[in-house]
Formats: structure tokens, C-alpha cells, sequence
């Protein structure tokens, strides 16, 4: 192992807070709640401090690199640079408030070693995929990723989850192949996978170009399965059927977190943004983020369930992130990038929220919701902020990425974008604002709707603690990420800092 | 220390399971710890042996004093040395699960035989000529043979017979190209066939002879035909011991003919190796994944996998050391898995007692270990990171796309899809109440232990792949000047 001294360890804590409990939990017996409680807050901690001294340090102009032998000509790079960090802090913070959720989620459920134990991998291999240095440490991580998730999203063992976790497979597994293949060419012409600011693509030869291009299509082919772009989101909604923190954690920072992250990588810092426009990918990029944003909120309309309706939500707010980095420019880059954050913060509130109703009141559809508002006011609150923030509405963190995106898409002198953004936006409204019309302003029904067998009675109270204060935590944040966007600690300066460095070497 | 690099490591390797299989021919009641001495011993011989490579370059040992071309020479190389460590640790791996495995009476039978045929993969990997070979690669297909048989039951037998006679035609063949050569060049040595071969008919012929007869051991498609029916029906330990070490041994054999005698002008017959290779991976996973129950799918995987390892012919051209880098590496990770697989499978019969995939009945929660082991070998058969499966499946893409070979990285990409969709079919029932629902049978700690530490394995050597070309290019440096390492104890 060269590279170790220094600052190398910190990227190999990072990574090993989470595996460490992780394994240690696939061996806790069933009933050691409390060991396994501790072990999984306390590797969430330690994240969360790791995350924190690399943030301080690099803020401070310090890197942390760690680099070992792989593959010939090959090593395994991690590195925190401000973009991994940003994907980093998303992940400890909201990987601590899942913990806490699932603890309180599964309460007496069976297999949590298993599940806590997977749990943990997943987060393991988010945090290797935001610091991959280069293209081959960031195939393993995000192969590992789908491999890890798997046993999640057929958790319940039910005939329904294995089809689900069949699904599931065939479109991740296939695009991880597309991926691979991409990958394995781009390293026979280039003989480097590293990632760099203007990437590593622009002094070679044009002959090159067409195959680049047909590359390039591999490549965002493979990340856009588990971005959800269209046409390869189909696996998304059908692995609804996985237990709710599994559904929050999935899309507000695992899977479709790092299909988005990667397609940021790939047109950064292998392609470099320059050098992508000048082929002349980025456009078509663009339209298929901007057609997956109307397609995903036109679905989303249509689905009763609520769950799945938030699904094809998510299938539509991640390709802002795409949208943006596909628009060349600084202000849309950072719209894109910063949607990174603002849609883990409510998307997750919002799924928090769906698992409580569901957990306290057995509410799984839309049609059922009606005036659950004052039975769980914190909940319904939390849930409003995110809703809210989807839509767009300031000062809620969603506001600030369409800004962002719409003041970029002219600035770049792309005008299509803006009827785009207005369009989604309303569509949001259309298919939230009448779940918080039901909510708030319509009567509850004589009773809920029959809890499922493993019945919990929560008496006058709205709900567990541990299931209450993650969404309302989740929601302030995605409020305060708005509210203080221009502090010096918002997730929006540092975004800024990206985008500095990415347009202004 | 000098002292113990002067020991013949590569003679030990050979004659202790020969003892110790001759003991458990003689003391029946002592087969059980006499297999587990010998095999533990081999390990630490072939340690050695490692060691002293690794100290002294390339390994040769005159028996009996008398050298090529008269006498018979042990020799090891990196590519050999990989082989024996493979052979080794699989073979470890696969005592240990063997111990609990088989009832009083059928251990009886299994532990000489074994015994004897890591004897002879010992010596199969530590010659230098192809008469040697022939003896030991014969040597291996009896044991194998007889392994198969071993129950007695009607359908081993039947799968015996089968592969009783592929084997024979294979050594049949295999033996008539040894002649025809020796007829041309006057030597068996494959050092000195090395310096006096000439394209002309006869050696054209020994070619076409030789590969067809090892291709039929290998199992490469279509002569696999009798693979599957023989590594289902076997009992587990069994399974696992062809199809990870015996199978690769007539691989080796031709590996090292291709190397170092027919690579330069055979072109033509690389690309058709390395056609049948691409056919083997698509039918075979194919085949695999039509399959209901588990053995019978393990088998065809290893059919499958086969076609890998003959996908490195066509794509040699990148140079010898890759090459055989690149063989070594992907028979070793092979190894890894499919033993961790098929000793799964064992384990899997035992729990339920049947393989009916769709019955599995909950075995993730009632017998984590075991779908742990075949989940992990599975990530590597796959191929996908992190795993050994994965990093061979990216040298041989590698080499591929270099090569502009389009065709068969996009085969090999299919075949990790196909690989994909069997291994989650079987881990997918895993999780799901079968219908009608059975009492699980303990299975021994040990033997999930067994197969989950070969599967770890494969895991590991994902991240070995410098170790490994290190070993192989060590001995292409020492090869440079050969005078000077050759030397006798």
C-alpha cells in the first residue's frame, strides 16, 4: 500500500465506520437490540466526525488521498475532494436519522441483524462511491452497491419482494454491464481512469471522438438505471415493496444518489465539461433529463398508492441533477449539484412520513388520507415542508436548485429549459397539494384504515419518537438549507466552491 | 533457514498423500486423520516450495539424480507454483468439509482416493515433459473417476461411466500427439520440443490430437457433454474437487503446450479455441439458467466458466506472461468459487434433502453461513467487484478491447448477465416460504464454515492480482538466465 501516509486514513475511517459495524451486526444475535443499537449510532457518529474534520480540512485547502494497488496500471483511489464531501455530509446525516428511524421502524420485527448488518454495507459502499478517485474504484463501490441493496429490498421474504428484487436486479445488473463495458473501452484508449477537474479526455485525438461519444452513451446508459432516467426507471417504483427506511435511504441517498453522482463525475471530470459540450453530448443529455422530469411528474400524477407516488417523484426531481450538469454552465452546475442535497433532505422527509402513516395508521393510499392532518400533526407538517420544497415554493431548499437551474439554462442560453421547470413545478403542485388538501382540510373517516398483523398502539400519541423526530428534522433542514442559503455553512456556498473550480481553473 | 530451502518441497508434495493414502488403504480406521495430516502437510510443502521459488527462481529436481533427457524432472515455474497453492488450499478447504461429510462407510473409499489424486495433481503440476504428464494427467482421471462412483448409487455410476470413457478417449488422444511428437523431435522435454519443432504435418497433427483430447478433459463445448451428469451426481466434496482442481488440470496441460510449444504458428487453432471458448460461456449459462435444481446448475456454470479460460488463447498475443497470468488468475478464482458453490449445494441438500431451487424454504435465515458462502462465489462467478471473478473478467476485457476482439468482450459481458441471472435465482427462493414448508436438518457448523472460507477466498484474491503477476513475472526475469538457477538438491 503506497500512498498511506499523511492523510490517507481518514477516507479508509470514513469507509470503515460504516463496514466495521456493519459485519460486526451479521453476527449479533436476534435479540441484542441494545449492542446492535449502539453499534449502529455509534458508526454513525463516528462518520459524522470524520465527515466533519475532512470538511473542515479541505475547506482549509487540505487533501486526503488514500491509494493501493488494484488491477496492473490500476489502483484503488480514495479521495475527498469538495463534490465527494458534499455527497459525504448528505450521507452521514441522513444515514444517523435512518438508523434511528429503522430502530424504531422495525421494533420486534424479525431478521434486523441481517437487515441492520445490509444496512450498513449500504452505506459502506454510498461513502466509497462519493470518494472514488477514479472510474475503476467507482464501478466496485457502485457494483457493491446494488449487491448490498438487494437483500433490502427483498427484506420481507414475500413472493412479491423476490419479483420486486428480480426486477430490480435485471435493471441493475444489466446497466452495471453497460457500465462495465464503457468503462473497460474508455481505459484501452485512454490507459487512465483518474478523475481530474477538466477531465481526462481533451487532448486526444479527434478520430477518437465517435467512439467517445458511443461511450459516453455506455456510460450514462449504466449510471441512468439507478439514476432512474427514462427509459430505465422501471425498477423504481416496483421496489416500493422494501421496508420504508429501505425506500427512504434508496432514494434520497443510496442508489439513485449515486447513479446521479456518477453521471456528475463522468461529465466533470472524465469528459470535462468543455470537452463534453464540444462533442456535442451534453444537449441530448439535457433533453433526456428534461423529458424524465415531465415523464416522471406526468406518473406520479396518476398513482393512488402513495408510495409509488413518490417514486415517480423521485424518478423526476433526481434528473434536475442531471438537467443541471447537462447545461454548460456555473449556475446551472450549481442548481444540478445542490440538488443533490436538497432533494435527499425532502425526498427523505417525505418517504419518512409515508412510512409513519403507514406504521401508525396503516395508510398506504392517497384515498385514505383524508384529515390524517390532526392525527398526526408533526407528521403531516414534516411532510407539507417537503412537499412544499418539491414544488418549489420558497424559501424551501427546492426553490433555490430551480433558481439556480432557470437563471443557468439562460445564462447558457438554453430558454427551452424554462417552460420545462415551470411545467414540472406545476405538476408537482398537481399531484401534491391535493394529498395536503385531503390532509389538512378534509374530515377523517370513523376509523383507520386496519393496521397489518404485527399491530403497535400508540395510544394519544401521534407515533413512535424514533419514527416522529427524523422527518421533522429532515424537514427543518430542507427548510434552513432555503432559508440560510447564503451563509457561510450552507450546502449552496460550498456547491459554489464546486462550481468555481470546476469553470474557473 | 538454508537448510529448509534445500528440502525438495516439490518431492514431499507428491509422495506424502502417497503415503498417506497407502496408510488409509492399510488402517481403514485411521483414513479420516491420516487424509487431513497429509493433506495439512502438502499445504506446508507447498509453502515451501513457494518460499524457496520465490528465494531461488524456477524450481528443478533430477529424480534420481538422472536429468532431461533421460530421467524425470520435477520443475516449477510461477505458473506451476499457482496451480499447487490452488490445489493446496481448495484441497484444504474441501478435507475439512469432507471430514463431517462423509458417513463411516463412504469415507473409507473417499480419503485414499483423494489422497491419491492430489498425489497425482501434485506431480501432474511439478512435470516438465509431456510423457509425465500424460502418466499423471491419466493418474487424475482414474482417481476422478472412481471419486464419481463413489456411492455406488445408479445415477453416479451411470454419470462414472460417461465420464470414464471421455476421460480414457481424452488420454487416448492426448498420448498419440505425445508420440507423434517424440517421433518428429526425438525428445519429451518440453524445454527441448521447445527448441526442435518445426510446423510440418506431424506436429500439425500431435496439435489437433493433443488439444482435442485435453479440450474433451477440459469440458470445453461441445465435449462437455459428460461434465454435468458426472458433477451433479457426486457426492459434494466430490463435485467440488472436479470441477475446481481436476478439470483444471487438462486446462493446465494445454496451457503450457500452447505456451511454450504451438502458440507461435497456431494462430488459426487460437481463434478457434477461443470460439468455443465464447460458445461454451453463452450455451452453458444458458443451460444453467433453464436448470430447477441446484447441483445441476452449479455444473453448468462450471461449463460456462470453462469457456472463460479459453477466451485467453485468441487474446495471448498480448504477450506469454499475460497470458499465463491472466490463466492462472482465472483458474484459481474459479477454483475458489465453484469449490465454496458446490460445497454450498452440499450443504443445501443436506438442510432440505433435496436441491429443488424453488423449495429452498427460507435458507437465508435458517442457514445464513451457507448462502452467505454461495452468494459470495456467487458475486465471483458473476463477476462483479469486489472479487476475483471481477478483476479476471477485467483482464480479459482488457485484453479484448485492446485487441478490438468486440465480439468477445460482448460475450463475456452476456455471459456475466446469464451468470447473474442463475446465481439470484437461486438466492431469490432463498429469502421465500416454499409451499409447503419443511423441517430444516442441522448441518455441521464446520462444513458451512468450509465453504464459506473458499468463498472468502475468492473474495480476497480480488485483491491479489499484483501478488499474482508478480509470482508469474518473477520467472519470466529468472528464465532470462536460465543457466544460472538451474540447479539439484
Amino acid at each position: 500500500m503506497d500512498g498511506m501516509s499523511g492523510n490517507a486514513w481518514l477516507p479508509l475511517m470514513v469507509v470503515a465506520s460504516a463496514l466495521l459495524p456493519g459485519l460486526i451486526i451479521f453476527g449479533l444475535p436476534e435479540e441484542k437490540v441494545r449492542l446492535r443499537t449502539v453499534l449502529n449510532l455509534s458508526g454513525a457518529f463516528a462518520k459524522i466526525f470524520f465527515t466533519g474534520w475532512m470538511l473542515w480540512g479541505v475547506y482549509h485547502g487540505n487533501s486526503y488521498e488514500m491509494r493501493m494497488a488494484f488491477l496492473p496500471g490500476l489502483d484503488l483511489v480514495l479521495r475527498a475532494d469538495s463534490l465527494s464531501l458534499l455527497f459525504i455530509a448528505l450521507s452521514s446525516v441522513l444515514w444517523l436519522l435512518t438508523t434511528v428511524y429503522a430502530i424504531g421502524y422495525l421494533e420486534n420485527s424479525p431478521h434486523r441483524s441481517r437487515f441492520f448488518g445490509f444496512f450498513s454495507l449500504c452505506v459502506t459502499s454510498t461513502s466509497g462511491v462519493a470518494m472514488s478517485g477514479n472510474l475503476i474504484t467507482f464501478l466496485l463501490f457502485y457494483e457493491l452497491l446494488t449487491l448490498v441493496t438487494y437483500p433490502l429490498v427483498v427484506h420481507r421474504g414475500t413472493e412479491a419482494a423476490r419479483r420486486a428484487g428480480q426486477i430490480y436486479l435485471t435493471y441493475t445488473i444489466s446497466g452495471g454491464a453497460l457500465l462495465l463495458l464503457g468503462v473497460v473501452w474508455l481505459y484501452a484508449i485512454t490507459g487512465t481512469l483518474e478523475f481530474s477537474p477538466q477531465g481526462i479526455l481533451y487532448h486526444l485525438d479527434t478520430t477518437y471522438h465517435p467512439a467517445l461519444i458511443a461511450i459516453f452513451v455506455l456510460l450514462i446508459a449504466g449510471l441512468g438505471v439507478k439514476a432512474a432516467l427514462v427509459p430505465l426507471h422501471g425498477w423504481l417504483p416496483e421496489a416500493m415493496v422494501a421496508p420504508a427506511p429501505v425506500s427512504a435511504l434508496l432514494h434520497a441517498v443510496a442508489v439513485v444518489k449515486a447513479g446521479a453522482f456518477g453521471i456528475v463525475r463522468v461529465v466533470y471530470d472524465i469528459y470535462g465539461i468543455d470537452f463534453a459540450a464540444e462533442l456535442g453530448v451534453t444537449g441530448p443529455l439535457a433533453m433526456l433529463a428534461a423529458v424524465t422530469i415531465l415523464y416522471g411528474s406526468l406518473r406520479a400524477l396518476a398513482q393512488d398508492n402513495l408510495k409509488r407516488r413518490l417514486a415517480f417523484s423521485t424518478v423526476s426531481q433526481v434528473s434536475y441533477i442531471t438537467l443541471g450538469v447537462a447545461i454548460v454552465g456555473p449556475l446551472a452546475t450549481i442548481g444540478g449539484v445542490v440538488h443533490l442535497v436538497h432533494q435527499g433532505l425532502m425526498k427523505i422527509t417525505l418517504f419518512f412520513c409515508a412510512g409513519n402513516l403507514a406504521e401508525t395508521l396503516g395508510i398506504h393510499k392517497v384515498r385514505e388520507m383524508n384529515g390524517v392532518g390532526r392525527r398526526m400533526p408533526w407528521t403531516m407538517a414534516a411532510f407539507t415542508l417537503g412537499a412544499f420544497g418539491m414544488i418549489g415554493v420558497p424559501p424551501v431548499a427546492g426553490f433555490i436548485s430551480k433558481w439556480y437551474l432557470g437563471l443557468g439554462a439562460l445564462e447558457a442560453g438554453e430558454p427551452w429549459v424554462i417552460p420545462v421547470l415551470i411545467g414540472s413545478s406545476l405538476l408537482n403542485a398537481a399531484y401534491f397539494l391535493p394529498i395536503l388538501h385531503r390532509a389538512w382540510f378534509r374530515d377523517p373517516p370513523d376509523s383507520w384504515p386496519v393496521m397489518r398483523d404485527t399491530a403497535r398502539d400508540f395510544g394519544d400519541k401521534e407515533t413512535a419518537w424514533a419514527l416522529l423526530l427524523p422527518p421533522v428534522i429532515t424537514a427543518l433542514l430542507a427548510l434552513f438549507a432555503g432559508l440560510l442559503a447564503s451563509t457561510w455553512f450552507s450546502p449552496l456556498e460550498w456547491v459554489q466552491l464546486i462550481a468555481q473550480r470546476a469553470f474557473y481553473h | 533457514m538454508s537448510s529448509l530451502l534445500a528440502i525438495d518441497w516439490g518431492v514431499i508434495a507428491i509422495l506424502l498423500p502417497l503415503a498417506g493414502g497407502t496408510a488409509c488403504v492399510l488402517w481403514p480406521a485411521l483414513s479420516k486423520p491420516a487424509g487431513l495430516i497429509s493433506v495439512t502437510g502438502v499445504v506446508l510443502a507447498i509453502a515451501g516450495l513457494g518460499w524457496r521459488i520465490m528465494e531461488n527462481g524456477i524450481y528443478r529436481h533430477a529424480v534420481g539424480g538422472w536429468g532431461a533427457p533421460l530421467g524425470i524432472d520435477l520443475f516449477a515455474d510461477g505458473l506451476s507454483l499457482i496451480m499447487l497453492i490452488m490445489t493446496a488450499l481448495v484441497g484444504l478447504g474441501i478435507s475439512f468439509y469432507a471430514r463431517r461429510y462423509f458417513s463411516p462407510r463412504d469415507a473409507v473409499r473417499f480419503w485414499p482416493i483423494w489422497l491419491f489424486l492430489l498425489a497425482a495433481l501434485n506431480a501432474l503440476f511439478l512435470s516438465a515433459d509431456i510423457f509425465n504428464l500424460y502418466v499423471t494427467l491419466e493418474m487424475t482421471g482414474l482417481a476422478a473417476v472412481a471419486l464419481t462412483a463413489l456411492t455406488g448409487r445408479i445415477d453416479a455410476l451411470g454419470g462414472a461411466m460417461r465420464y470414464l470413457l471421455a476421460t480414457l478417449l481424452g488420454s487416448l488422444a492426448y498420448l498419440l500427439g505425445v508420440a507423434l511428437l517424440y517421433h518428429d523431435a526425438g525428445s519429451v522435454d518440453i524445454a527441448t520440443l521447445a527448441q526442435r519443432i518445426q510446423p510440418n504435418a506431424a506436429v500439425w497433427t500431435a496439435l489437433g490430437l493433443m488439444s482435442a483430447g485435453l479440450a474433451l478433459k477440459t469440458a470445453l463445448f461441445p465435449l462437455s457433454f459428460w461434465l454435468p451428469p458426472a458433477h451433479a451426481s457426486a457426492p459434494a466434496p466430490v463435485s467440488a474437487l472436479l470441477s475446481a482442481l481436476v478439470v483444471k488440470a487438462s486446462f493446465y496441460i494445454l496451457l503450457r503446450l500452447w505456451l511454450e510449444l504451438f502458440g507461435d504458428f497456431a494462430q488459426g487453432a487460437s481463434m478457434l479455441l477461443g470460439l468455443l471458448g465464447a460458445a461454451a460461456i453463452l450455451w452453458g449459462s444458458l443451460q444453467a439458467l433453464r436448470q430447477t435444481r441446484i447441483k445441476l446448475l452449479v455444473a453448468y456454470s462450471t461449463v460456462a466458466q470453462i469457456g472463460y479460460l479459453f477466451l485467453i488463447y485468441p487474446l495471448a498475443s498480448a504477450g506469454n506472461g499475460i497470458a499465463a497470468g491472466m490463466a492462472a488468475y482465472l483458474a484459481f478464482s474459479h477454483a475458489l468459487a465453484k469449490s465454496a458453490m458446490f460445497l454450498a449445494a452440499g450443504n443445501l441438500m443436506l438442510f432440505g434433502g433435496h436441491d429443488r431451487i424453488a423449495d429452498l424454504d427460507r435458507a437465508v435465515q435458517r442457514l445464513p453461513l451457507t448462502v452467505a458462502a454461495f452468494a459470495l462465489a456467487g458475486v465471483s462467478i458473476m463477476g462483479l467487484p469486489p472479487s476475483s471473478g471481477f478483476v479476471g473478467k477485467w483482464l480479459l476485457l482488457d485484453a479484448a478491447m485492446s485487441q478490438g476482439r468486440w465480439d468477445l468482450a460482448v460475450v463475456m459481458i452476456i455471459g456475466g448477465l446469464l451468470a447473474a441471472g442463475y446465481i439470484f435465482k437461486v438466492l431469490g427462493y432463498a429469502f421465500t416460504q416454499a409451499e409447503v414448508p419443511h423441517d430444516a436438518r442441522a448441518v455441521p457448523a464446520g462444513m458451512e464454515w468450509a465453504a464459506l472460507l473458499l468463498a472468502i477466498g475468492a473474495i480476497l484474491l480480488g485483491f491479489m492480482a499484483s501478488e499474482i503477476f508478480a509470482l508469474i513475472a518473477v520467472d519470466l526475469v529468472v528464465n532470462a538466465d536460465e543457466a544460472g538457477t538451474v540447479w539439484t538438491a
